[in-house]
């Protein structure tokens, strides 16, 4: 469904051929490509217009630098350009996520975080993992149920609390500017440095709620008022984010649903229009899946062209460097056994849904859309191996038809799936004892060449203007 | 208050926005390139997505080409029948069972306004002297079974809730059984947020709906969407998705009462070929009509005034 801009850019230079220079009618054809993915991504139209113009200041006349594609250099133009205007530097890469905190702090009693949004954006679910988030970095949050209009909202924030083990500040019944300043009161009170107000989702056209909010924030002094943002919401995004950004003193945004397919061009178009840069990014339903925000990432998606450090990322959270070695080292001393394939399942299953990490991949998104992901492949490969006895686990060779038979019926899977779960552990091992056999001269080769793929690889996403080297997630020892 | 009467009260903004905006731009003006870039803004700031509106637009022109439209007066009708025309045949009414409970499914990504359109859609029932049953099978929000129940005591209607983290496919069973003994007219299924992404929340929307036809033959005989208003070009893969995992039937459009156009739905029937069947255009349960593409389409493009 969604063709990347990278790939509908190389289409329009293919066509056109090779040229030295990129020429106005180049590029006016590129825009054209660049304009219709941007509207699909959800970019509010005059940001559209504007960055296209932009672009064609930027692209016309540029001298197609030796070799780097034109389509290449284009879509790399469009991406500085995207990155700039979502508050980051083009050309740099956002560090990993190192704990610092996007939050203003008071200067002195609680620092009061105001949170508002359209009914449904998700802002009780986003109160709620902003205080885990501040928690977890030594911070003690008082959340506050202010929203007296949706049926239960209270009760799900008191549930959500009691979870996260966060109190929850909540009244019966009365009006929420008064709720939220007796709250504070509370909170200075109770020794809580942090107050999360959950207010009632409003329509921005509905004035008595839009006064109610302005109310509470004037009540309460909040050091930061942030917007919640569904990141699927269409060219309205800038309509509503305009009323609340005019009625309420709106320090930033916070974009949630992002664990979809969307491509979250609203994120741009707010910023655009409010000037509000985004603090934080929803990511899952879980209450951890908050993550600060990224310029270059979410420049990415827009563009379909992958997220290739949040991969990296959440690998480095669910592979642990020294199980990666030894498992390697096992490989190659022949002792690989199945208990070490079922701990690399474990491994790969910890990086979440296969299907949300494939599609950082860049180029991968486009070919995952509408494709099913076996998601159950990998559970369904760890309970065969679960259902092997421990000598079975360590010799496979004793695995007859009989075993197959057991294991297949206690782990509810196929004959079929056992024995190519252990053909393919064969397959493995051969391949290992080949390399060794060849006096360790195979293995070199073989490093060697892993090693040159590497190199291509880094030198392809140079081009696209991804700087590695300032990323330290390259294995030791590596050039 | 007819629905049209309601939609246009509640497209009111949109429309003075969109229809004035329209009215005001072609009026008098002479069929050129500049007018037809701005009619496709227009429809592209509504929401409506480049390809639906590339083709909306090329087939204005050639019907301008063909002596249909010869100034810009003509445009607004004519871009009011070709979006209605877009948008028909009606499926307002609901697909009933005639041999029982009739089951609707209702289904949609988190925060897209399930609760509240169901909610709604009871009170509609209600005023047709309908019986009904609701079952919250959102059993992994924390408080969305309270919000529904406390929804069902308003409006008189039975409720069957399951417990907070119980297999929402068991919930939905066991509201089935009480429906078909009680004889209840209508049993509406809530079921959680759900994003499209998430293989194994869809196959557990998929295994809800074998599990109520299970009890009640041919159920869900309804399974409706719930697309926010606000959604953009994504509104297009959430519908296949789910249409993909539980057979989704039709539509309903929620939050049309803001200065959101919803022209997603659009491409939804053009792609997909399901109907809206209706619209909630606000906060009160009232706030809720079915869906008619003509009233829609003057409701965005402005009443023809020389009717």
């Amino acid at each position: 469904m969604f063709e990347s801009l990278a790939q509908r850019l190389q289409s329009v230079f293919s066509r056109l051929g090779r040229r030295t220079a990129l020429t106005e009618s180049d590029v006016d054809e590129a825009l054209r490509e660049i304009r219709t993915a941007l509207l699909t991504a959800d970019v509010h139209l005059s940001v559209v217009k504007k960055l296209t113009a932009d672009i064609k200041a930027r692209a016309v006349g540029e001298k197609v630098i030796e070799s780097v594609r034109p389509d290449q250099q284009v879509a790399k133009i469009v991406y500085d350009e995207l990155v700039r205007l979502l508050g980051g530097q083009p050309g740099t890469i956002s560090p990993p996520n190192d704990g610092g905190i996007p939050i203003r702090w008071s200067a002195s009693g609680p620092t009061v975080i105001l949170m508002a949004g359209l009914q449904g954006s998700g802002k009780t679910t986003t109160c709620a993992k902003l205080a885990r988030y501040l928690k977890s970095k030594g911070h003690r949050p008082l959340l506050v149920a202010a929203d007296m209009q949706r049926p239960a909202a209270v009760e799900q924030l008191k549930v959500l609390g009691a979870s996260l083990e966060i109190p929850v500040h909540w009244e019966e019944s009365g009006r929420p500017p008064k709720i939220c300043e007796r709250a504070v009161a509370k909170a200075t009170a109770d020794g809580n440095d942090v107050v999360i107000l959950d207010t009632a989702g409003r329509l921005h056209v509905d004035r008595e709620l839009m006064d109610e909010v302005r109310d509470i924030a004037a009540r309460t002094k909040p050091h930061e008022v942030l917007l919640v943002l569904d990141s699927m919401t269409g060219q309205d995004a800038v309509n509503s984010a305009k009323v609340f950004d005019e009625s309420l003193p709106l320090t930033g945004v916070v974009l949630t649903k992002l664990d979809g397919d969307t491509r979250g061009g609203a994120a741009l178009s707010v910023l655009s229009v409010t000037g509000k840069p985004v603090r934080f990014v929803g990511t899952g339903e879980k209450t951890e899946a908050l993550e600060p925000f990224h310029p270059d990432r979410m420049a990415s998606r827009i563009l379909g062209m992958g997220d290739v450090v949040s991969l990296v990322e959440r690998a480095q959270e669910a592979m642990k460097q020294e199980e990666v070695e030894k498992a390697a080292e096992k490989l190659f001393a022949g002792s690989f056994t199945m208990d070490d394939m079922l701990q690399q399942f474990e491994q790969v299953e910890r990086m979440g849904p296969l299907k949300d990490w494939l599609g950082m991949i860049p180029g991968m998104a486009p070919a995952l859309e509408g494709q099913e992901v076996d998601e159950k492949g990998i559970k369904r490969a760890k309970a065969v191996i679960q259902s092997m006895t421990a000598e079975e686990r360590r010799k496979p060779d004793v695995l007859d038809a009989g075993r197959r038979r057991r294991i297949a019926r206690g782990s509810g899977t196929s004959l079929d799936e056992v024995n190519r779960l252990i053909k393919g552990y064969k397959q493995m091992k051969l391949m290992m004892k080949q390399l060794r056999s060849d006096g360790g001269m195979m293995g070199k080769m073989a490093d060697r060449r892993m090693r040159k793929m590497k190199e291509e690889q880094i030198r392809e996403m140079r081009r696209q203007g991804v700087k590695l080297t300032e990323m330290d997630w390259a294995p030791e020892g590596e050039p | 208050m007819s629905f049209f009467q309601k939609l246009k009260q509640s497209l009111a903004k949109t429309t003075q926005v969109l229809a004035g905006r329209i009215k005001a731009l072609v009026k008098g003006r002479k069929i050129d390139d500049a007018l037809w870039e701005e009619v496709e803004e227009i429809l592209l700031t509504s929401d409506v997505g480049p390809d639906a509106t590339t083709e909306l637009v090329a087939s204005a022109r050639l019907a301008a080409k063909n002596g249909e439209i010869l100034s810009g007066d003509d445009l607004v009708p004519w871009l009011r029948s070709a979006v209605a025309a877009r948008l028909r045949p009606d499926e307002a009414d609901i697909r009933w069972n005639a041999g029982g409970t009739t089951v609707i499914l209702i289904a949609g990504v988190n925060g897209s306004g399930k609760t509240t359109s169901i909610a709604k859609l009871c009170k509609f029932l209600r005023a047709r002297n309908k019986t009904v049953i609701v079952a919250a099978c959102d059993t992994f929000r924390a408080a969305a079974v309270d919000q529904l129940g406390i929804w069902a005591k308003r409006l008189d209607v039975g409720f069957v809730g399951g417990s907070n983290n119980a297999d929402p496919a068991a919930v939905a069973f066991d509201a089935a059984e009480s429906a078909a003994s009680k004889g209840v007219d209508v049993l509406i299924v809530d079921t959680a947020g759900r994003l499209h992404t998430q293989k194994n929340l869809m196959d557990e929307l998929s295994k809800i709906t074998r599990v109520l036809g299970k009890r009640i033959p041919g159920a869900p005989h309804e399974t409706l969407l719930v697309l926010d208003g606000t959604a953009g070009q994504n509104g297009l893969q959430q519908t296949r998705a789910f249409r993909e995992h539980a057979n989704v039937t039709g539509l309903i459009v929620s939050k049309l009462d803001g200065t959101a156009k919803g022209g997603v739905v659009l491409s939804i029937k053009d792609q997909l070929k399901l109907p809206v069947k209706f619209v909630g255009t606000g906060e009160s349960a009232d706030d809720f009509a079915p869906f008619y593409a003509d009233a829609f389409s003057s409701a965005l493009f402005g009443e023809d005034e020389t009717r």
